[in-house]
């Protein structure tokens, strides 16, 4: 069994109201641990609320939700564990922020944990490095930082409370192309270093192809499916019929194939399409 | 759970009460309000009480909506129900024990009291589930502005009203988003004493009004980008109009107020 399991999951909002919609219906997952997920959907198609399970923020209107083997809701006074176990990024993160400095802000979960200090500064000072937060500006109020830097300073805090589950809601939304690659570089590279199970949530295919081993597609408050990138992006035509794409390199290349030049490697990043066509160039000269 | 508070409460529909012009409804609102209160006896507040039932009837609003609308005024019906049945003396004594004694003149009004507060309630709670806060403060702007030749700022409360309205809803959205969030991160405010819960609070308000200081400033600026300079000479996209039916809404209702004072006149029981 997988660290995060759900079965028959269902979420209606405003229930008994002329407002009632379902968010979440009927969904069934198994996330092993260690993978590195991405989950994708159009706008309002349930990804926030599905996430929100995974942590007892929401209650489920029916179904249950598994976390490491251990059903949520079962033992109320287990909730707080629990979010200690699986972390959660929720979308513009920022403006959570409150603390008189960013070293105290990142704290604030740690302290929630009931770590000491000295395990709590430890693990600051290595998530600041870890999300590139220089250390001078640990002693400066969160308020002063640009968009970005604030944007670091709230996954840092999350981070730092180590979790077995990092769950992220649109990591990269409102940042430059340069500033995502940021956000999500370091993310990749907490999940080499801590090997923890990430949830990435997204908009933009390309972002999800560049990052994870697997995704997972949400349409309609249901999941359309849960698979590796190769065989979620063989359903182009599905995908886009559902308003979303397939990353423009992955086509490129789909369409070198159907042109007619042979290699078998799937494509979903340009660094990696870059040395694929240096590779078969140097083929075709030989 | 906070998103169950409901501010407002405009219940969408069609119906004829949903239609009428919302400043008929203020006025018939505020008759309906003195018919109940000029009603002297049981048969008055029966006419009120029919008023009452056909106006539910025709707008389509659950039972269970309106009688969500008195809950909240329970305790206090409650209380003065039991005054009133207790201190009043007029009338036959029903039962007499040590200090207690209650009278038919005590039951009377108990039951008089409380009918009439529960109608008050049904009445209001009708018009806002009728008609959205918009046009609500929309409607009241026109009725006060006869008052602006005494400088009396009838659209700068008009818009405080409509903007303060619109973003009930979206702070209580946010202050949702800040709790999960802040849960999230292992914050605790269901337990502890009342200062630890008070220190509870402050990762949450802090955000709330940061973020409510930057959407007033952005809004501050979007209305000054379009022009807006206050309420003179501005005219208006969606202009009230009233159709016959505002008027025979309240020739209706005028006659129950004329029932009602005939029946105080030669039947006040
Ligand atoms: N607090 C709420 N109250 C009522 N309905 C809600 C609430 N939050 C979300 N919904 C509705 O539930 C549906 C799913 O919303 P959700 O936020 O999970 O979508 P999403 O996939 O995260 O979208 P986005 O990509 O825009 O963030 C939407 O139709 C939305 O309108
Ligand atoms: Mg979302």
């Amino acid at each position: 069994m997988g660290i995060i399991r759900t079965e028959d999951l269902t979420y209606v909002y405003g229930e008994g109201t002329p407002f009632r919609k379902t968010a979440v219906d009927g969904v069934n997952l198994d996330i092993e641990a260690g993978e590195i997920v991405g989950i994708i959907g159009h706008t309002g198609s349930g990804k926030s609320t599905l996430i929100q399970h995974f942590n007892g923020l929401l209650k489920p209107t029916s179904g249950k939700v598994f976390i490491d083997g251990e059903e949520l809701f079962a033992d109320k006074s287990r909730l707080k564990e629990i979010r200690f176990k699986v972390g959660l990024v929720f979308q513009y993160p920022e403006y959570q922020l409150f603390e008189e400095t960013v070293y105290k802000d990142i704290a604030f979960g740690p302290k929630n944990m009931g770590l000491t200090d000295g395990e709590a500064d430890k693990r600051i000072k290595e998530t600041a490095r870890l999300v590139g937060l220089k250390p001078e500006l640990l002693d400066k109020s969160p308020f002063e930082l640009s968009g970005g830097q604030k944007r670091r300073v709230a996954i840092a805090g999350v981070m730092a409370m180590e979790p077995k589950v990092l769950i992220l809601d649109e990591p990269t939304a409102g940042l430059d192309p340069r500033g995502r690659d940021r956000i999500l570089g370091l993310i990749k590279e907490y999940h080499a270093e801590k090997g923890t199970t990430v949830l990435l949530v997204s908009h933009s295919m390309e972002d999800v192809a560049k990052t994870v081993s697997k995704i997972l597609v949400m349409n309609d408050a249901k999941v359309f499916m849960y698979s590796d990138r190769s065989s979620v992006f063989a359903k182009a035509d599905e995908l886009t019929a559902m308003g979303l794409t397939v990353p423009q390199v992955t086509r490129v290349f789909d369409r070198l194939r159907a042109m007619g030049i042979e290699f078998d490697d799937e494509v979903f990043s340009i660094d990696y399409a870059k040395d694929l066509v240096l590779r078969l160039l140097a083929e075709k000269r030989r | 759970m906070i998103k169950d508070i409901t501010i407002g409460q405009y219940f969408p529909g069609k119906s004829a009460v949903h239609r009428l012009d919302p400043r008929m409804k203020l006025l018939l609102t505020v008759l309906y309000i003195v018919m109940l209160f000029i009603a002297k006896g049981f048969l008055g507040l029966a006419v009120g009480i029919i008023y009452m039932l056909a106006a539910f009837l025709m707008s389509g609003i659950p039972i269970r909506m309106m009688l969500k609308s008195v809950k909240p005024i329970l305790p206090i019906i409650v209380f003065t129900g039991f005054l009133n049945l207790f201190f009043i003396t007029t009338g036959d004594p029903l039962v007499e024990w040590h200090f207690i004694k209650i009278t038919t003149g005590g039951l009377k009004t108990m039951v008089f009291m409380a009918s009439r507060i529960i109608l008050l309630i049904f009445g209001t709670s009708l018009l806002t589930y009728t008609t959205s806060p918009i046009t609500l403060t929309d409607a009241i702007e026109r009725v006060m502005s006869p008052l602006k030749v005494i400088k009396f700022p009838a659209h700068e409360i008009a818009m405080m009203m409509t903007i303060a309205l619109r973003f009930i809803p979206t702070l209580i959205e946010e202050t949702d988003k800040i709790m999960s969030a802040q849960k999230a991160r292992g914050a605790d405010m269901e337990s502890g004493n009342v200062i630890k819960r008070a220190k509870a609070l402050i990762p949450i308000l802090i955000p709330l009004f940061v973020s409510a200081f930057r959407r007033a400033e952005e809004l501050a600026l979007a209305m000054e980008c379009r022009c807006y300079h206050g309420g003179e000479g501005r005219t208006r996209l969606k202009q009230l109009k009233t159709a016959p039916r505002d008027y025979v809404a309240l020739a209706v209702t005028v006659l129950f107020i004329v029932a009602v004072i005939l029946l105080n006149r030669f039947l006040p029981i």
